[in-house]
């Protein structure tokens, strides 16, 4: 067969970063073809060329047979070419709609914007992804999984011939990923080609026909997903071997209770929630998308108001009027959305990391202590292996999940007493995530209590000491380490409110 | 914590030493601007390269260049304060009440003004963090309420300090032997707090974050609607400064002056590679960007332009400046 689009010998370098060295990558028409590799492997960066975000250095790409050079982004999606982007980029001000058809809106009498045309043109294509959303919506109401939908409806609405998508499932849950593959079959069928970066190992079995492994900027190796096991897959890209979960470390139930929340309540989105943590207690929280877990963190965080309820942190009931109390009260929260709330981009690797535990690097005239401060972020940019050039770059120069990591760094460096960490694994590599279970799992072992928010069920399931289980704002079931099972946890997770 | 440290990352140094040879050339190309119009001017008149021209144009600058300080620190959190010429006003006419009216010794006039920029900074800092009015309307009402009470205080008319010549000593007197006036030293110095603040402080650091992505800040603990209101209140404590600055250099408090002057200390800092759209900007930038101001001013004057096309040309002037800098951008980003 013919192949759709190839890459050859691809080179891109960045001030300080050989970001690819001689990749390259050949797609069929109506293949799904999975490209993985660690954090920094220079995956979106090889995807950005071929969709003329960035322009290559040196190499070839031919397209259905022909060379092709892309300038830019609209070059690419002319020739059919299209990306899902790992970050999202959708505009928080404007409706769904909008979004969808931003820069090529059905128009009436030349001149005039056919919103209605446009808003039912996008509810028929949410009908086939099976998504209940408004066209109307505007995105800044809609939660990370949500604006990722949109992303996805508004790449498929291109009609493209080659689809990338670049961790598309990283902010979804299991429903969501079913009804994107089953998109994904149907465009496979059309002889559409797929570019599918994950991290999901377990994904790719089921989705991908091949796999073409990067380390490090360079090509390692296209296989056929059929001859391919998980672990194999994984020491392509990692060259090493990986810690192995183990059941959780144990802590005594009777551990002093360090965050209890009572009764916090607010319309719809919390209802009632009861619950505590324990001193070295990991506690997951399960659920599907909207089921409420990020507002209950944003609300013990002091994001977002309450109607009622309150928060005790060791016994003492605790006054907290928004993020800076919290933090001052040693209670840590890592965002689900790094980019709008995680990591200031702009800023640097050195001043992320110290920006929630500036207090600390000041002396008494409110210098900083930048001697300190680096010496800090050397530190955890070596224990959390994040790749950079060093700790004076800018952290929208980094990598998905990389980015990832400093934000991490910014709350291991704070040294709080409960971090909430809402999906924290989200766009993480395989071996940094084994990284992560085990600094998680270190951190309780030193007596810290975390809050682990995740949608991986595995990663839950095998991290938890205790899982709560919410659905629709309320917690439906609160489950030890021995009962939780992916079916338990799956049934309380769907158990919806009668209907009253 | 006791994870492996893996060869993936590379010695913080490196990029710690480009990243500021990238700032370093920005900073040189702002100063080859300001040395091409020094030399142009230079060549075209003769009276332009001279000693006391040159501190003319630094006196020029000091008063405008001081508002353009405390103009940084807004700018950069993504704000704009459109009061610091009206506050500056109304600070020299509280130091003329504190001096004059009251008769009250010059150091309580002195601090008096400047505590009086304070507080109009202070108060659009709570209009803006607490209440949440943007920072255009929330200035805005601010220069029209100070420019208001400037006028009634003073019955519309100058107040003279000429009973304390120690008063007008203060900018216009200077270090025996040295023929440079205080005010130009004052304003040295300030340039150095400022960009001592900006850079070396939790405050400037804060400012950076709240110019970047305010949520994320949030989020992180930062209380950002404390340190905004503290950034305003800088804000206004340099249009204080200013204005005690003004006062004494004229001798008296003018009332009906200040107006337009905000725009004159935006245009400073915007020509000084700040972004009005915020989280980037430096002080270094600033100061060029008020010189650049000042000898376009002075050496248009001594080649007797008309003052129209002087203003023309100052326009002119401020777009070529800022495009020059978001070319300059782009070049890096690519
Ligand atoms: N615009 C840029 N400027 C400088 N460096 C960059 C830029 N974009 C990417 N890089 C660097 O290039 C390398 C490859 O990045 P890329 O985003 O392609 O990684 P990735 O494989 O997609 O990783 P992840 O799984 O974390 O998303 C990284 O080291 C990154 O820091
Ligand atoms: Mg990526």
């Amino acid at each position: 067969m013919n192949a759709l689009l190839r890459l050859e010998g691809i080179e891109k370098s960045f001030p300080g970063v050989h970001a690819l060295k001689q990749c390259k990558l050949e797609l069929l028409p109506g293949e799904v073809h999975a490209l993985v590799g660690e954090n920094g492997a220079g995956k979106s960066t090889l995807m950005k060329i071929a969709t003329g975000v960035y322009t290559k250095d040196a190499g070839r790409m031919v397209y259905k047979g022909e060379e092709i050079e892309l300038p830019n982004t609209r070059a690419a999606r002319d020739r059919g070419i299209s990306m899902i982007h790992q970050e999202l980029n959708l505009l928080p001000h404007l409706t769904i709609a909008q979004n969808i058809y931003l820069g090529r809106e059905p128009r009436k009498l030349r001149c005039l914007v056919d919103d209605h045309e446009m808003n039912s043109r996008v509810s028929r294509q949410f009908e086939k992804m099976n998504l209940k959303l408004d066209p109307r919506m505007l995105v800044s109401e809609l939660s990370v999984a949500k604006q990722q939908m949109v992303e996805i409806a508004k790449a498929l609405s291109f009609r493209s011939e080659v689809l990338i998508m670049d961790e598309p499932t990283a902010a979804l849950t299991e429903t969501e990923i079913q009804d994107l593959f089953r998109m994904i079959t149907q465009l496979k069928q059309q002889g559409v080609g797929i570019i599918y970066i994950s991290h999901r190992m377990e994904e790719l079995q089921q989705i991908s026909d091949r796999i073409t492994v990067m380390r490090d900027g360079a090509y390692v190796d296209t296989v056929e997903t059929m001859n391919m096991d998980v672990d194999q897959i994984i020491r392509m890209m990692v060259g090493r071997e990986l810690y192995e979960m183990e059941s959780p470390t144990s802590f005594s139930p009777n551990a002093e209770k360090v965050l209890e929340v009572k009764g916090l309540s607010r319309g719809r989105e919390l209802q009632n929630i009861h619950f505590n943590v324990k001193k070295g207690e990991i506690l997951g929280f399960a659920g599907l998308m909207g089921a409420g877990r990020t507002e209950v963190a944003r609300a013990i965080f002091g994001a977002d108001p309450v109607d009622h309820g309150e928060i005790l942190i060791r016994g003492k009931k605790a006054k907290i009027r928004g993020p800076h109390d919290a933090v001052r009260l040693g209670i840590g929260y890592l965002s689900e959305d790094r980019k709008r709330f995680g990591v200031l981009v702009d800023m640097d690797v050195a001043s992320n990391i110290a920006i929630a535990s500036y207090k600390r690097y000041r002396n008494m005239a409110g210098w900083m202590k930048e001697a300190h401060i680096n010496r800090t972020a050397e530190h955890f940019v070596n224990s959390l292996s994040i790749k950079t050039p060093g700790i004076g770059q800018k952290v929208k120069f980094l990598s998905g999940g990389n980015q990832q990591k400093v934000a991490i760094g910014k709350w291991l460096t704070r040294d709080c007493d409960v971090l909430i960490f809402d999906e924290p694994t989200r766009g993480i590599d395989v071996g940094a995530k084994s990284e992560i279970y085990k600094l998680l799992e270190t951190l309780a072992a030193e007596g810290k209590s975390i809050i682990m928010i995740s949608s991986e069920l595995p990663e839950i399931l095998r991290m938890s000491h205790r899982i709560i289980v919410m659905c629709e704002g309320r917690i439906t079931a609160e489950l030890s380490a021995e009962e939780a099972t992916q079916e338990t946890i799956m049934k309380y997770a769907t158990m919806r409110s009668q209907v009253m | 914590m006791k994870l492996q440290p893996t060869q993936t990352a590379v010695g913080g140094q490196q990029a710690k030493k480009t990243g500021i040879k990238g700032a370093a050339r920005q900073k040189v190309l702002a100063f080859a601007s300001l040395i091409i119009l020094i030399l142009v001017f230079s060549l075209l008149s003769g009276n332009f390269f001279r000693f006391d021209n040159l501190v003319g144009i630094m006196l020029s600058t000091a008063v405008i260049g001081v508002l353009a300080l405390g103009s940084t620190f807004v700018i950069i959190t993504g704000g704009i304060d459109l009061s610091v010429g009206t506050v500056m006003t109304f600070s020299s006419v509280m130091a003329g009440v504190f001096i004059t009216y009251w008769n009250g010794p010059v150091w309580v006039g002195v601090i008096g003004g400047i505590l009086a920029g304070s507080l109009c900074g202070l108060v659009s800092g709570l209009m803006i963090a607490k209440m949440k009015i943007p920072p255009f309307i929330a200035t805005l009402a601010v220069m029209m309420i100070t420019k208001g009470l400037s006028l009634i205080i003073s019955g519309t008319k100058p107040i003279y300090f000429t009973d304390k010549p120690i008063f007008n000593k203060l900018t216009m007197g200077s270090i025996p032997g040295w023929e440079i006036p205080n005010a130009v030293w004052i304003f040295l110095i300030a340039s150095v707090i400022a960009g001592f603040i900006l850079t070396k402080t939790i405050v400037g650091r804060y400012n950076f974050a709240l110019g970047s992505n305010e949520e994320a800040a949030r989020l992180s603990g930062v209380n950002t609607v404390f340190w905004k209101v503290v950034i305003y209140v800088m804000t206004g404590t340099f249009s204080g400064i200013a204005g005690i600055m003004m006062a004494s250099r004229l001798n008296s408090a003018q009332p009906a002056l200040g107006s337009g002057y905000e725009l004159e200390a935006i245009a400073a800092v915007v020509i000084g590679g700040t972004s009005l759209s915020g989280g980037m900007g430096t002080i270094l930038g600033t100061v060029i960007g008020a010189l650049i101001m000042s000898v376009l001013t002075n050496g248009l004057r001594i080649l007797s332009v008309a003052q129209d096309w002087q203003t023309v040309i100052v326009g002119l002037v401020i777009i070529l400046a800022v495009y020059m800098d978001i070319l300059r951008r782009r070049k890096n980003k690519s």
